[in-house]
C-alpha cells in the first residue's frame, strides 16, 4: 500500500522540480508563436494598397516597410535608386488628389474618384500611389503591389520605431535597442563605483554591528518595487534635472539612469560582496604579513581573487537594468529616437511594450512587433544569464 | 644578543585565557621550535610577533613583547614596518593568484620599492636562495598555482625573504607537504640560519630535533619548559615535556 | 640593501585612510538614498493615509476617494499567486534537493531556475497574455494575472526551498532511515519541519515581490479603474502598484492625484516594510533557537 503511494507523490515531485524548464519552454514557444507573424504580414495599412504606373518595372522584393518608408519621406526620389527606370518619384496620396481634379469631377459623392486614380496613375510613369483598396478601379491599369512586407531586416535594422506611420508602419529596433543598451551601460557607470564602495565598505572595513543593519537595508532597496522607484524619479530627479541643465523636459536618459543605478546597485553589492567575502583568509594574512596595508590587500589581492564575482555581479546589474520596466517607463520619455544625449528623452524595449501593448489590436502587426521585442529581450536576459553561469563556473574551477 | 624577548606575557580571546605569564628570550640568528599538542597555545604566540592577532577581534594582550628592545605594541608602532622586518610562513602553502615572479616582487611592491632591474635581480636572489630557482627560472610569468605543493611552499618562503626581514616565522610550514617536499623545506630552514632569526610552530618532534637550536614546550596556553633542543629531547627537567616527546599524549 | 622608500608606510597609511573614508562616505549615501526615498515618500504620504483612503474607492475620476478596491485587488493577486506558486515551487525545491539524482540534473534544473529569475518581468507580462489572456481564454483576469505573478516568485520560493533544506545535516536523513522511514516519511516528519523557518522566510519575500510587480498585469489583470470589487477570479481588478503607475503618469488632474499618488506609494513601501521586517525577525529568531538547541 505503501509504495505505490510514494511513487506516486514522487512522481508529482518530479513533474515540479522541471517546472521552471517548462516554463522557459513555454515562454519561447508563445512569444515566437505570436511574434512570428510579424514578418507575414503586410507592412501597409489595413486596406490600402501600393499603386504604380504599369511601365514600372522595379521588382516587388524592392518593396517592404523601409524602402516604402523612405520613399514616402523623399529620402529616395528616383526609380533607379530600386532598380528601376531613371524616372524622378512622384507621391500620391488620397489628399492630394484635388490638386489634379476639381471637386465636380470627382463627383459628388466621390463616385468619380475610383476612375481619377486609374487616370492618373496610367499617366504619369513615375508615380507611386498610396491609395485605399476602395478606390481601386475594376478595370485598374496600373501595377499593384499586394505584398508589401515587413522583412526581418526591416526590424533588426530598422532606424525608426513608428507603429502609425503611414503608409508603412516602422518597427525598427535599432532605436529601442541603443535606448535599452545606453540608459543601461550608464547606469551600471554610475552604480558601479558605489556598489564597489559599499561591497567593500561592508565586507572589509565596517565594524560588524554596522554591517548587520546595512545589510538588511540594501535588501529593503531590492524589495521597493520598481513603480516607486518610477514614482521618485518622476516626482524627485526628473524635475531636479530639468532645473539643474535648464531643459524644456526633464524626462531623459539620465534619469532613467539614475533611477536604474539605484535600482541595481542592490545586486551588484550582494554579489560582489558575497565574491569579497570568498577570498581566503590565510591569503589576506600572507599579504598582510608581507607588510602590505589593508587597502593594498584589499586591491592587489582580494579583489583580483573575487574578480569573477565581481563581473557576474557587474552581468547581472546590467541584466537587470536592462529588463526593468516601469521606472523606466516613468521617467525616460519615451521618444523612440536613436540616443545622442543622455539629456534627451529615449525609450526601452521593455518601456515599448508596456506602452504600447494596450493600445495594438491582438494579431496585427503592430502586436506582433511587440511581441518581437519581448523575444530580442527573452534572449538578450538568457545570453546574460548563461554568461554569469559561465563566470561562476570558471570560478569554481 | 637577545633578538626577541616575551616578558610576562598573557593573552586573551575574549575571557578565554590562552597564554599564561610567558617570559623568553630568543637570540640572534637561532631556530626555535615551539612544540606542543593541538591547542597549547604556541600558533598563539607565535602569531603576536608580528601582531597578527590583531586581525582577530575581541583579543587583547598583556605584557611585553620586544624586537631589538622595542616594545613592538606600543602605541605608535607602524605595524607595515613592523612586519616588513618580520616575515611569516603558513601552514598551507597561500600564494597570491598571481605569476610566480609577482608572488615573490609583492612583498617588494607593497613597500613602495619601484626600481624594476632591481626587483628583478631580488627575486632572483630570493628564488635562488630558497632552492626554487632552478626549478622555475623557465615559467616565471606563470600562475603560481600550477607549482606543486612543495614548491609553492617554498615560494611562500622566498615571498618572505624578498623583503629581507631579520626573523621569520613558521607556523607548521611542513604539515601539507609530503615527506621529499618536507626534507627540502627542512633543509632551508637549516640554510636560512645564516641570515635569520627562525621560529618553527611544529607537530613533528623530529622535525622539531632535526631543524632547531633550541626548543620551546607549550601546554594549556602555559610555556613549561625551553632550552637547547638537545637537551630537551634527552633529557627533558619537566615530567610533562617528557611524556609529550615520548608520544604518551598529544 | 633594499632601497626602501622614506615614509612609505605613513604615506600608504594616510592614503588608506582617505580612501576608506571615502568608501563608507559612499556607503552611507547609499543608504542616505534608501532613507531619502524611504522619508521622502513617507512625509509626503502620511498625511494622506486615513481610515477612509484606505477604506473607500476612488471618487470623481480619481482625483477624490480612496484605494480601497486597489489593496483588495493586490491581497487577491498575492493569495492567488501563493496558492500556485508556494506548493509548486516548495515541492521543486523538495525534488532538487531530496529526489533528484545529484550532478547533472540538480545543476540542469538549478539552471533553468536561475534563468527564469532572470528572465524581465515585463516578457512574463507578455507570455501570461499569449497564454493565459488568449490562448487558455482567461480573458484580463485575477486568475491570469495570479498565475502570471506565479511563475515569476516560482524561482524565489524554489531557491529558498532549496537552500533551507540543504542547510540541514545528512545525519538527521540517515538518522530517519536507519529507524526504517521511507524517504517520503523522512521528508515529511524530519525535512520539512525543520526547513520550514527558512521557507517561511523566503514565501514572505516572495509575497513581497508580487505586490510590488506591476509590469506582469499591465496586460493580465490590472483594470484601470473598477468601482467595485471583483466578483470571480474571472473579474479584473485594480492594484496599487498600477494604480500608482496610472495617477503619477496618465492622470487628468494632476494637482489633485498627486496626494493620491504619494498615499498609494506609502501602503506599497509599507507593506513591503513590513513584509521584510518580518522576513528578518523570524531569520533572526529562528536562528536563535537553531543555536540554543
Amino acid at each position: 500500500m505503501r509504495k505505490p503511494f510514494e511513487r506516486i507523490i514522487e512522481g508529482i515531485l518530479a513533474c515540479s522540480g522541471y517546472i521552471t524548464s517548462v516554463v522557459i519552454i513555454l515562454i519561447v514557444v508563445f512569444l515566437f508563436r505570436e511574434a512570428f507573424g510579424l514578418f507575414k504580414s503586410p507592412a501597409v495599412e489595413e486596406g490600402y494598397t501600393i499603386a504604380l504606373n504599369r511601365t514600372n518595372k522595379v521588382s516587388e522584393d524592392q518593396f517592404h516597410a523601409q524602402t516604402l518608408k523612405l520613399v514616402f519621406d523623399s529620402e529616395i526620389t528616383n526609380w533607379s535608386n530600386l532598380g528601376g527606370a531613371d524616372e524622378e518619384i512622384l507621391l500620391f496620396r488620397l489628399d492630394d488628389l484635388t490638386n489634379y481634379y476639381s471637386e465636380e469631377e470627382l463627383g459628388s459623392n466621390l463616385e468619380n474618384v475610383p476612375d481619377c486614380i486609374n487616370k492618373l496613375v496610367d499617366s504619369i510613369p513615375g508615380i507611386i500611389a498610396f491609395i485605399p483598396k476602395l478606390y481601386v478601379a475594376s478595370n485598374f491599369k496600373g501595377r499593384l503591389i499586394e505584398d508589401v512586407a515587413i522583412t526581418p531586416k526591416d526590424f533588426l535594422a530598422g532606424k525608426e520605431w513608428f507603429p502609425t506611420s503611414t503608409p508603412s508602419a516602422q518597427f525598427g529596433l535599432l532605436p529601442l535597442i541603443t535606448g535599452t543598451l545606453w540608459v543601461s551601460l550608464f547606469a551600471i557607470l554610475f552604480a558601479l563605483p558605489f556598489g564597489l564602495a559599499v561591497s567593500i565598505y561592508m565586507a572589509e572595513i565596517a565594524h560588524l554591528k554596522i554591517r548587520n543593519i546595512m545589510k538588511p537595508m540594501i535588501e529593503l532597496l531590492a524589495g521597493i518595487p520598481s513603480v516607486v522607484y518610477g514614482f521618485f524619479g518622476l516626482v524627485v530627479i526628473v524635475p531636479f534635472i530639468q532645473k539643474v541643465f535648464h531643459l524644456p523636459v526633464g524626462e531623459s536618459g539620465l534619469a532613467g539612469s539614475l533611477v536604474l543605478a539605484i535600482m541595481a546597485l542592490p545586486t551588484i553589492i550582494t554579489v560582489s560582496e558575497d565574491a569579497i567575502r570568498n577570498c581566503p583568509r590565510s591569503m589576506r594574512e600572507a599579504s598582510l604579513a608581507l607588510g602590505a596595508s589593508h587597502w593594498q590587500t584589499i586591491y592587489r589581492v582580494v579583489l583580483p581573487h573575487s574578480f569573477s564575482g565581481i563581473s557576474s555581479a557587474i552581468v547581472l546589474g546590467i541584466g537587470r537594468a536592462i529588463g526593468e520596466t516601469m521606472a523606466v517607463l516613468m521617467v525616460t520619455g519615451n521618444a523612440a529616437v536613436i540616443p545622442t544625449s543622455l539629456l534627451e528623452p529615449l525609450r526601452t524595449i521593455p518601456a515599448t511594450i508596456a506602452a504600447e501593448l494596450g493600445e495594438a489590436p491582438a494579431g496585427g502587426a503592430h502586436y506582433q512587433a511587440l511581441f518581437m521585442l519581448g523575444v530580442v529581450l527573452f534572449f538578450i536576459t538568457l545570453t546574460i544569464n548563461l554568461a554569469v553561469e559561465q563566470i561562476t563556473k570558471q570560478q569554481k574551477s | 644578543m637577545n633578538k626577541i624577548e616575551a616578558i610576562d606575557v598573557n593573552f586573551f580571546y575574549g575571557k578565554f585565557h590562552a597564554l599564561k605569564d610567558i617570559n623568553m628570550q630568543i637570540e640572534e640568528r637561532t631556530v626555535v621550535a615551539f612544540i606542543g599538542p593541538s591547542g597549547c597555545g604556541k600558533s598563539t604566540f607565535l602569531r603576536l610577533f608580528n601582531r597578527m592577532n590583531d586581525l582577530i577581534p575581541d583579543t587583547h594582550l598583556h605584557g611585553q613583547i620586544l624586537i631589538d628592545k622595542h616594545d613592538i605594541y606600543q602605541k605608535g608602532v607602524a605595524v607595515d614596518e613592523l612586519r616588513k622586518n618580520v616575515g611569516m610562513v603558513f601552514q598551507r602553502p597561500n600564494p597570491f593568484p598571481k605569476s610566480i615572479f609577482e608572488n615573490v616582487a609583492y612583498g617588494l611592491r607593497v613597500n613602495g620599492v619601484k626600481d624594476e632591474s632591481f626587483i628583478r635581480q631580488r627575486v632572483e636572489e630570493t628564488l635562488k636562495g630558497a632552492a626554487l630557482w632552478d626549478e622555475v627560472k623557465d615559467k616565471l610569468k606563470q600562475s603560481a598555482f600550477a607549482l606543486s605543493g612543495g614548491q609553492q611552499q617554498r615560494l611562500c618562503i622566498a615571498r618572505a625573504m624578498a623583503i629581507s626581514p631579520s626573523i621569520l616565522l613558521m607556523d607548521e610550514p611542513a604539515s601539507a607537504l609530503d615527506p621529499i617536499s618536507t626534507a627540502k623545506v627542512e633543509e632551508l630552514i637549516r640554510q636560512l640560519k645564516k641570515d635569520y632569526t627562525v621560529i618553527i610552530v611544529t607537530h613533528n618532534m623530529q622535525q622539531a630535533a632535526r631543524v632547531s637550536d633550541k626548543t620551546a614546550y607549550f601546554y594549556l596556553g602555559e610555556m613549561i619548559e625551553y632550552g637547547d633542543t638537545k637537551r630537551i629531547f634527552t633529557n627533558p627537567e619537566k615530567e610533562s615535556t617528557q611524556k609529550y616527546i615520548t608520544g604518551r599524549f598529544g | 640593501m633594499i632601497p626602501y622608500k622614506k615614509n612609505y608606510t605613513t604615506r600608504k597609511k594616510r592614503s588608506q585612510t582617505l580612501l576608506f573614508a571615502l568608501f563608507s562616505l559612499m556607503s552611507y549615501s547609499v543608504v542616505g538614498i534608501l532613507l531619502l526615498i524611504l522619508g521622502f515618500i513617507i512625509v509626503k504620504g502620511i498625511g494622506v493615509i486615513n481610515w477612509e483612503f484606505i477604506s473607500t474607492a476612488p471618487e470623481e475620476g480619481m482625483t477624490k476617494g480612496g484605494i480601497f478596491p486597489a489593496i483588495v485587488g493586490t491581497f487577491y493577486l498575492i493569495i492567488g499567486s501563493a496558492l500556485f506558486a508556494f506548493p509548486v515551487g516548495i515541492m521543486s525545491g523538495i525534488y532538487m534537493n531530496e529526489y533528484a539524482p545529484k550532478g547533472k540534473v540538480v545543476q540542469f534544473i538549478r539552471m533553468m531556475t536561475n534563468n527564469l529569475s532572470g528572465i524581465p518581468s515585463i516578457v512574463f507580462g507578455l507570455f501570461g497574455m499569449a497564454l493565459f489572456v488568449n490562448t487558455m481564454g482567461f480573458g484580463d483576469s485575477i486568475l491570469a494575472g495570479s498565475l502570471t505573478l506565479g511563475l515569476l516568485c516560482l524561482p524565489l520560493v524554489i531557491r529558498t526551498t532549496e537552500e533551507a533544506l540543504k542547510a540541514i545535516p545528512d545525519s538527521y536523513r540517515e538518522g530517519s532511515y536507519a529507524l526504517g522511514a521511507t524517504k517520503l516519511q523522512t521528508v515529511r516528519r524530519i525535512i520539512l519541519p525543520m526547513g520550514m523557518p527558512n521557507i517561511i522566510t523566503g514565501l514572505i519575500l516572495s509575497v513581497g515581490r508580487v505586490s510590488g510587480e506591476t509590469a506582469p498585469i499591465l496586460f493580465t489583470c490590472a483594470a484601470y479603474f473598477l468601482p467595485h470589487l471583483p466578483n470571480s477570479v474571472l473579474d479584473q481588478c485594480m492594484a496599487l502598484p498600477y494604480h500608482l503607475y496610472v495617477i503619477a503618469t496618465s492622470g487628468t488632474n494632476v494637482e489633485a492625484q498627486l496626494p493620491i499618488a504619494y498615499g498609494t506609494a506609502l501602503v506599497l513601501i509599507l507593506i513591503i516594510l513590513i513584509v521584510n521586517l518580518l522576513a528578518n525577525v523570524l531569520r533572526r529568531y529562528f536562528d536563535r533557537k537553531v543555536k540554543t538547541n
